[in-house]
This record gives structure tokens, sequence and C-alpha cells, in this order.
């Protein structure tokens, strides 16, 4: 291990780059934009903790929040989850009806899940509990629609690879796609996870 | 011991690609575990929860993180040796911020709250706001 062997011709560069495959860094680049995107859920879910009390004399979450409904909701992200589980399985055989198959099924459940959130923030704002009403409601909001908003971004995203799938087959380029779509759609659920258990639950407790 | 589990499913890779995929079990193992660790503190706080509240909110943060190295295990592939190890790494140091950041947010803020709010028996009672002496 620690003997040096120097090169015969005596130069201590590499005189070729290393042969990268195209898009070998693909999945770790991806992975560190993930991180960041964290980091900025993070100080979303850090601006709720602090603010999740300041009601301003407004309706707290016990008078506002369904836990059933939210039940719902985290049962279709699951779902969703387990779907374009099975997308990426179909991928490994390279069948590309059956990915796009899982895909659509996937989306439909991301659907579910948009329109149940949207039903939610439209059935608060009605109820006067819009994000002005109270700095909790302003955090409240700005977190979950963040969230809602990379599902939107994620479901964008999914019908454009459905269309690639469709055009182009599995080719090495559309599976580092639909590798990437992958970590997405499984870290928002990740979030997800921490919007249900910090937003929701420990709240009504 | 998590690197045995996904060795299976690595036949079909080519040379250099080190993300690991899963197989139809591993997904389905997540799938069910997923399911369970929501279940357990949904039931929990639906049905009013342990006797002390404290506890609840303890065992629902705990339930939480088991699901989300679950999620993360198994969905979205994180071993020790994905990309040599640099996804873990990047993952642990982002851990470490976000735990600095949040915790760090609610200590502060809780003890700035603490210490500003304007004590209201003296305010209201007592316009200088001078403690009265015993």
């Amino acid at each position: 291990m620690s003997t040096v062997t120097l090169p015969e011709d005596g130069s201590f560069h590499l005189t070729e780059e290393p042969h990268h495959p195209e898009g070998g860094n693909t999945m770790l680049g991806f992975w560190i934009y993930l991180m960041s995107d964290c980091l900025i859920f993070a100080v979303l879910f850090a601006t709720y903790a602090v603010l999740g009390g300041s009601y301003a004399a407004g309706p707290d979450p016990k008078e506002l929040f369904d836990l059933d409904l939210i039940a719902v909701n985290t049962a279709m992200l699951l779902f969703s989850s387990i779907t374009y589980g099975f997308a990426m399985l179909a991928m490994q055989k390279h069948n590309s009806n059956q990915v796009i198959g899982w895909l659509l099924v996937t989306a439909v459940f991301g659907a579910a899940f948009l329109g149940i959130e949207l039903y939610e923030f439209h059935h608060l704002i009605h109820e006067g509990a819009g994000p002005q009403r109270s700095a909790f409601l302003s955090a409240f909001f700005l977190l979950v629609g963040t969230h809602g908003l990379h599902v939107t971004f994620g479901m964008i995203w999914l019908f454009t690879l459905v269309i690639q799938t469709r055009k182009f087959g599995l080719t090495s380029a559309m599976q580092r796609r639909l590798s990437c779509l992958s970590l997405f759609w499984h870290f928002l659920d990740v979030i997800w996870i921490g919007v249900f258990s910090f937003v929701y639950l420990v709240r009504m407790i | 011991m998590a690197h045995h589990a996904h060795s299976d499913a690595h036949h079909g890779d080519h040379h250099g690609e080190s993300h690991s995929h899963g197989s139809f079990k591993s997904y389905m193992i997540g799938f069910v575990l997923s399911v369970i660790l929501t279940a357990i503190p949904f039931w929990l706080v639906m049905t009013g929860g342990l006797d002390s509240r404290v506890a609840t909110i303890l065992s629902v943060t705990g339930f939480a993180i088991v699901q989300i190295i679950v999620h993360v295990y198994f969905f979205l592939h994180v071993t020790s040796d994905s990309e040599q190890g640099w996804t873990m790494t990047a993952g642990v140091f982002t851990l470490v911020v976000v735990g600095i950041m949040v915790s760090g947010s609610v200590w502060v803020m809780f003890n700035m709250n603490e210490n500003m709010m304007p004590a209201h028996d003296m305010v209201l009672g007592n316009p200088e706001g001078v403690v009265q002496s015993e």
C-alpha cells in the first residue's frame, strides 16, 4: 500500500483523462441536488416548528386538520411510491410497455394526492384559514404547498418521460432519466413522512 | 450487513454502474414496513394517544425516523457502497446540517420567546414594569 510506483515515462499527471461513460455521474449529481432540496425543506420545517404555535387568536390545528383526509392522502403517496418501484423493476426487465403502464398508475395516485391536497387547501381558505390568517397558517401553507409544488413538477416530469419512453424506448439515457425521477419521487415521499408526522399528527395530540 | 441484501439485484448490472436497483422482494418489504410504520402513528393519534402527551409525541417522532430510514434504504437504495460511498457521505452531511439548523432554530427561538415575552401581570398591574419587592 505504501509504495508508490512511478510512471515509466516520468510524467506525474495523467496523460489521458480517465474514461467516464456518458452520464456516469448523473445519479450522484442528482443526489446532491436532492440533498440541497432537503435543506430547503429543512428550513421550512424549522419555520413551521418556530411559528407553528402563533395562531394570532385564529384557529389552531385541532380545529382545522382532518386526519382521515390526511391518512387517505398519505396512502395515495405511498401507493404511488410502490407503483413507481414496479416501473423501475419493469425497466430492469426492459419491458417499455410495462414501464409506461406503471408510470401511468403512479400518475393516477399522484393526481389523487394533489386533488386531495387542493381540496384541503380550498376548504381551509374557504373557512377563513388562509395563509394570511396567522403565522402558523403561513408556515403551514408554505411547507405543504412547497411539497405539493414538487409533486406537481414530478407529475409534469413523469408525463414527459411517458412520452419519451414511447418515442425512444428504454435506451440508457432513458433509463438514467427514469432513475432520476425514481429518486425524486421517493424523496418526496420521504419529505411527506416528515409532513404528516410533524405538521399534522404531532399537532393533533 | 447492509451490503448483502441487494447483492442479488446486481447481476444484470453493467460494469461501472454502481447504483443499485432493488428487487421485487426488497420493494415489497419496504412497502409493507412503510404501511405498518404509517398506520401505527395515525392509529395512535386518532385513538387519543398514550397517557402521556410527551410519550405520544416521542413515539410519533420515532416511527417517522424509522420510516425515513426504511424509505432511504428500500426505495432510494442508499447504502454505504452506492457511488463509492459518496451518496451516503452527502446524505450524512446533509443530515448534520439539517439537525443543526432545525434544532438550533427551535432552541434559539424558544429561548427568545421565553425571555422577550412581556410578563402580563407585571405590565397590567404596574405601568412602570417594576417588580414589586417583597
